[in-house]
C-alpha cells in the first residue's frame, strides 16, 4: 500500500516537472557562445571544486586509515603503496587540470576556427613510451615485493597455524609441539570435533585448537587457510595480510608481526583514532572500545557476513609461549 | 494505426520490428526501466549502510516480507547488492549502452540500409527483453533473488543451505543470464558481419568513426568470452540441480556433510573472469567510442591521433582477455601466475595512458561547443582518469592483498567503468536524441542534469576510497559488528547523501528525456554539424535510411575546421577537392 502511495507521489512530481519544462522550450537547444561561456567557466568552477575535495578528504579522512603496518611483510607493501599513491596523485592532479583547464580556456567563440592538428608521432611516442617505463619500474618492484612475501619457504623456524573458516565464525588450530598440522577433513566432523580433524593421524594428537588468535612477536607465522562450507576470506587489515579459504583446498600466507598488541594501542594513530570512536561511542551510549587487532571475513558468505570476526592478540614470544602452554591439546580436548 | 493499405502494421513496426533504429529504441527504453530499478536498489541499500537501526517507510513500503519495521534483513541486503550489480553490468551498460548505440549507428554510420540479418537483431532484443523479465520476476520469489554477489561464487550460489537467495531466486537468475548471453552473442556476430561487409563505397576501416571501431572490437571480444560464462553458467546448473561436483567439495552445511567431492570453486572464478574482466571492456569501450566522437565534433577538431586511438581499442580488447586472474590474487591461486597477471594488468595501463592524452590534446586550441553530450564526454574523461589510476594499486598483486574486496575496489570500479560507462551513455543519449526521434532534448535541463551528476558523482566515490583504506570490506550489511569502524559512520552519511542526490538528479534526465519525445523542438537533419554520414538520413526514420542510393564516402570522419574549407566542418561525403590530401 505504502509502495503505491509512492509510486503516486513519484506520478505526482513527475506531471508537474512536464508542465514546468514547458518553460524552458522558449530557448534554442544547441548550446550558443553564451552557453559555451558559461559552461566552460562552470568546468573551471569544477575543477576547483574537485581539487577542494580531494584535499577536503585528505584532511578529514586521514586519521580513518589504518595505522601502520604490524608486520614486516606489510612495511614492504606500505612502501610500495606509498611510491604508488604519489605518483597516482601527482598524475591525477596534472591530468584533472589540463582537462578543466583546456575546457575552460578553448570555450567556443563564434566565428573562431579550431586548430586543425590530427596527428603528432613524437607526442605520440612520448606518451607511449612515458608511461610504459614508469610502469615497468613499478611492475618489477611490485613483483620483487610480491614474490618476497608469498614466498615463504625463507622462513625460519616458523609457527604453523591454521584457520578454519564457517558460517558464522572463525576457530584456529596451532601445530603444537611437532610444529606439524594433523590431517583433516570435513568428513571427520563429529561432537566437540568441530574442525573434523583427524585422530588417527599421530600428527593431530599435540595439535591445540582455540577460539581467539595469539601470535608471538617476532616470529614468523605460516597460516593455513581451510573452509568449512563456503567461500571465505581471512582478512588481517593490520598486518596487510588476506587470503581465502576455499572448500576443498588448503591455501596459505605467511607474515611475521612487529607490534604487540599493547604497542599497537600506544601507537599515536591509533591512540587518536580510538579517541575519536570513544568520543563517537558516548554520544550514542555504548560502552568504550579498546583497540584489538581484527580477523574479519572478506568474501560475501550469508546473512551474517558482517559478523564473522575473530580477536587477535599479539603478544611478546615469551608470553605467547606460555599461553600456549595453558591450551589444551586436540587429545585432551577430545577426552574431555 | 488504421491505415491498412500500409505494409507495416502496428506489430511489424513498433514490437516485432527489424529495423535497427526501431531495435535501438527499444533497446534503449528496456535499458532505462532497468537502470531504474537497479539505481533505485542502491538507494534502499545505502539508506541501510548509513543509518543501519534506523526505520524507514520506504523500505517498509518496497520490502515487503524482507523487512522488520523498516529495517532491512541482512538477506535482501545482500540481495540488492547482487541485483543492482547484475542489472547495472550487464542489463544497463552492456545491453542498454551497447546495443542500443550499435543497433543505431552501425548501420547509419558505415552507410548500410540495415544490419546484415535484420530478423536476428529482432531476435536479439527479444531475447534481451525475456532476460529482464526473467530477472525483473525473480526479484518477486518468495525466498528472495540471487544474493551471492554479482559475480555468483558457488558454493554460496549453489547451496540453499547456505544463503535462501541461492535457490529459486538463483535459478532464475543463471536461466536469465542464459538467455541474455545468447541474446548478447546473436547481437555481437551481427554486428561484426555487418561491419565488415556493409560498408558502402570508400568507407574503409581506416576511414570509420571510433565509435564503429569500438563497437566492432567490442562486438569481438563479447563472442569471444560471453560463450565461457555460459559454459560456467551450464556447470553450475549441474552441481545446483545434477549434483556433479565442478565446483564444490568437502562441505559441511546444517549439520552433515554433503557428497560432493574433487571440484574446486577457483574454477568457478577462471570461468567467470575470463568474461567478467573482458566484461569490463564491453561495457567501457562503446563509451570510450562515443566520446571520441562527440568531443571531436563539439570541439570542432579532428580526433587526435586516430590511428593510435585505434591501436589503443585493439591493444586494450587484446590484453582485457589475459588480465582475468587479478581478481584472483588472494584465491588461493599459484603466487607465480599472479606475477604474470600483475604483468599483463599494468600493461593495460599505456593504452588506456594514450587514450586519455589523445582526449586531452583534442580539447588543447579546440572552438569547444559545450552541449550536454560534450559535458559528459569530459566527465567520462575526468573519473576514466581518476578510476583508471587507482588500478595501478589493485592490479599490483601485493597492493591487492590489502585492499581487495574492500569499499576501495568498489570506489575504484564504479568511477572507471561505473560512471563512466554511464556518462558514456548519457552523451550518447543527448548527441543522438535527434536522430533517434527526430527532436532535440532540452538543453538547459541537460546541464542541471550533468552538473548535479557530476558533483554528486564524486561525493559518492571519492570519500568511499577512504572507507576501503580504513580496511572495511564491501557487501556487510553494517559495520556496527566492529567498533574499530564506528569512526566510518559520518562518512557513510556523506556518502549515502551525495548517492541520493545523485539518484535524484537522474529524475531531470527520465523528465527531459520522455518529455522531448514528444516536445522537444524538432531537431534539422545535422544539428551538430557533424562529419558521420548518420546526418545525411531523413529527420523521419525510413526503412532502408537513404531514400536514394547510398551515399559515397571520400574521406575519414574528423575533417573538422581543415584550412582550406569555408565551414568547420565536411562531411565524409564531400569529395576531396583539387589538391587536397586526404585525412
Amino acid at each position: 500500500m505504502l509502495a503505491l502511495i509512492y509510486i503516486l507521489i513519484a506520478v505526482f512530481i513527475a506531471s508537474t516537472f512536464w508542465q514546468l519544462t514547458n518553460v524552458f522550450n522558449l530557448k534554442k537547444d544547441i548550446a550558443t557562445e553564451e552557453d559555451n561561456d558559461q559552461q566552460g567557466k562552470l568546468m573551471f568552477a569544477f575543477m576547483v571544486f574537485f581539487y577542494g575535495l580531494m584535499i577536503f578528504s585528505f584532511w578529514k579522512y586521514w586519521a580513518v586509515l589504518l595505522p601502520k603496518s604490524a608486520s614486516i611483510e606489510g612495511e614492504q607493501t606500505d612502501q610500495l603503496y606509498d611510491i604508488t599513491m604519489l605518483l597516482i596523485l601527482v598524475v591525477q592532479a596534472i591530468m584533472q587540470f589540463l582537462l578543466f583547464y583546456f575546457a575552460y580556456k578553448y570555450r567556443g567563440i563564434k566565428g573562431r576556427k579550431a586548430l586543425f592538428y590530427a596527428d603528432s608521432h613524437k607526442l605520440e611516442t612520448i606518451w607511449t613510451v612515458t608511461p610504459a617505463v614508469v610502469l615497468a619500474g613499478l611492475i618489477i618492484y611490485g613483483l620483487s615485493v610480491w614474490i618476497d612475501i608469498t614466498d615463504t619457504s625463507d622462513l625460519e623456524d616458523p609457527l604453523v597455524v591454521e584457520l578454519y573458516a564457517k558460517q558464522f565464525s572463525w576457530e584456529a588450530r596451532y601445530a603444537g609441539k611437532d610444529n606439524t598440522l594433523g590431517k583433516a577433513n570435513v568428513r571427520f566432523i563429529e561432537g566437540i570435533n568441530t574442525m573434523g580433524v583427524d585422530m588417527t593421524d599421530l600428527n593431530s594428537v599435540d595439535d591445540i585448537p582455540v577460539r581467539e588468535l595469539h601470535l608471538p612477536k617476532g616470529r614468523p607465522v605460516i597460516f593455513k587457510f581451510r573452509s568449512q562450507d563456503v567461500l571465505h576470506s581471512a582478512y588481517m587489515p593490520h598486518f596487510r595480510a588476506q587470503m581465502n579459504c576455499v572448500p576443498g583446498m588448503v591455501t596459505q600466507f605467511g607474515f611475521t608481526p612487529t607490534m604487540t598488541t599493547e604497542e599497537m594501542r600506544a601507537d599515536e594513530k591509533i591512540v587518536a583514532k580510538v579517541e575519536n570512536i570513544n568520543k563517537i561511542r558516548t554520544e550514542k551510549g555504548e560502552d568504550p572500545y579498546e583497540f584489538d587487532y581484527l580477523l574479519l571475513c572478506n568474501k560475501i558468505c550469508g546473512a551474517s557476513h558482517y559478523n564473522m570476526q575473530m580477536k587477535i592478540v599479539v603478544h611478546e614470544e615469551a608470553d605467547f609461549n606460555k599461553w600456549l602452554a595453558e591450551q589444551q591439546t586436540m587429545a585432551q580436548v577430545i577426552k574431555n | 494505426m488504421s491505415d491498412h493499405h500500409h505494409k507495416e502494421t502496428f506489430i511489424t513496426k513498433y514490437v516485432f520490428s527489424q529495423d535497427h533504429k526501431m531495435i535501438s529504441k527499444q533497446y534503449l527504453i528496456t535499458g532505462i526501466f532497468m537502470g531504474v530499478i537497479g539505481v533505485f536498489m542502491s538507494m534502499l541499500f545505502r539508506l541501510q549502510i548509513a543509518w543501519p537501526d534506523h526505520s524507514f517507510s520506504l523500505i517498509e513500503a518496497f520490502l515487503g516480507t524482507h523487512q522488520d519495521g523498516g529495517v532491512m534483513s541482512p538477506d535482501i541486503y545482500l540481495a540488492l547488492v547482487t541485483i543492482h550489480g547484475t542489472i547495472m553490468v550487464f542489463f544497463v551498460l552492456t545491453a542498454g549502452l551497447s546495443g542500443t548505440f550499435s543497433n543505431l549507428l552501425i548501420p547509419l554510420q558505415i552507410g548500410a540500409r540495415d544490419m546484415a540479418s535484420g530478423f536476428l537483431n529482432m531476435i536479439s532484443y527479444w531475447l534481451f527483453f525475456l532476460s529482464s523479465i526473467l530477472m525483473v520476476i525473480s526479484l518477486f520469489v518468495e525466498a528472495g533473488p540471487a544474493s551471492a554477489g554479482w559475480t555468483i561464487y558457488p558454493p554460496l550460489s549453489a547451496l540453499p543451505q547456505a544463503i535462501p537467495g541461492s535457490g529459486a531466486g538463483m535459478t532464475l537468475w543463471l536461466v536469465s543470464m542464459a538467455v541474455f548471453i545468447a541474446s548478447s552473442l546473436l547481437g555481437a556476430l551481427n554486428y561484426i558481419v555487418t561491419v565488415l561487409n556493409l560498408r558502402t563505397v570508400g568507407m574503409k576501416m581506416t576511414r570509420l568513426p571510433l565509435t564503429i571501431w569500438a563497437f566492432f572490437i567490442t562486438a569481438i571480444i563479447g563472442v569471444v568470452s560471453f560463450p565461457v560464462l555460459l559454459s560456467a553458467a551450464l556447470l553450475l546448473i549441474f552441481d545446483r540441480s545434477f549434483g556433479t561436483s565442478f565446483y564444490l567439495s568437502d562441505i559441511f552445511i546444517d549439520g552433515s556433510v554433503l557428497h560432493y567431492q574433487g571440484g574446486s570453486p577457483v574454477l568457478f572464478e577462471h570461468l567467470f573472469w575470463f568474461l567478467g574482466h573482458p566484461e569490463v571492456y564491453i561495457v567501457l569501450l562503446p563509451a570510450l567510442g562515443i566520446t571520441s566522437e562527440i568531443i571531436a565534433t563539439n570541439s570542432r577538431k579532428p580526433i587526435f591521433g586516430y590511428r593510435a586511438m585505434i591501436g589503443s581499442i585493439i591493444a586494450i580488447a587484446f590484453l582485457s582477455t589475459i588480465v582475468w586472474g587479478h581478481h584472483m590474487f588472494i584465491t588461493g591461486m599459484n603466487p607465480f601466475l599472479g606475477s604474470v597477471f600483475t604483468f599483463t594488468t599494468l600493461l593495460i595501463a599505456i593504452p588506456s595512458a594514450v587514450k586519455a592524452f589523445n582526449y586531452i590534446t583534442t580539447l588543447w586550441k579546440g572552438n569547444l561547443q559545450m552541449n550536454p553530450a560534450m559535458l559528459f564526454s569530459i566527465g567520462l574523461v575526468s573519473t576514466f582518469v581518476s578510476g583508471g589510476l587507482t588500478g595501478l594499486i589493485l592490479g599490483d598483486s601485493a597492493l591487492d592483498i590489502n585492499v581487495h574486496d574492500t569499499y576501495f575496489v568498489v570506489a575504484h570500479f564504479h568511477l572507471v567503468m561505473g560512471v563512466s560507462a554511464i556518462y558514456g551513455m548519457f552523451a550518447g543519449v543527448y548527441h543522438w536524441f535527434p536522430k533517434m526521434f527526430g527532436r532535440l532534448m532540452n538543453k538547459t535541463l541537460g546541464y542541471w542534469h550533468f552538473w548535479i551528476t557530476a558533483i554528486a558523482a564524486y561525493g559518492v566515490f571519492f570519500p568511499m576510497h577512504f572507507v576501503g583504506l580504513a580496511g572495511l570490506p564491501r557487501r556487510y550489511y553494517t559495520n556496527t559488528a566492529f567498533p574499530y569502524f564506528d569512526d566510518l559512520a559520518d562518512i557513510n552519511v556523506v556518502i549515502t547523501m551525495f548517492a541520493i542526490l545523485g539518484g535524484l538528479a537522474q529524475l531531470i534526465f527520465l523528465g527531459n528525456f520522455f518529455w522531448s519525445i514528444y516536445k522537444g523542438k524538432k531537431a534539422g537533419t545535422n544539428p551538430w554539424n557533424s562529419n558521420t554520414l548518420e546526418w545525411t538520413t531523413p529527420v523521419e526514420h525510413i526503412h532502408g535510411n537513404w531514400p536514394g542510393k547510398i551515399p559515397e564516402v571520400h574521406r575519414w570522419a574528423y575533417d573538422y575546421s581543415k584550412p582550406g574549407h569555408e565551414e568547420d566542418w565536411v562531411c565524409q561525403t564531400t569529395p576531396l577537392m583539387d589538391g587536397e590530401e586526404p585525412s
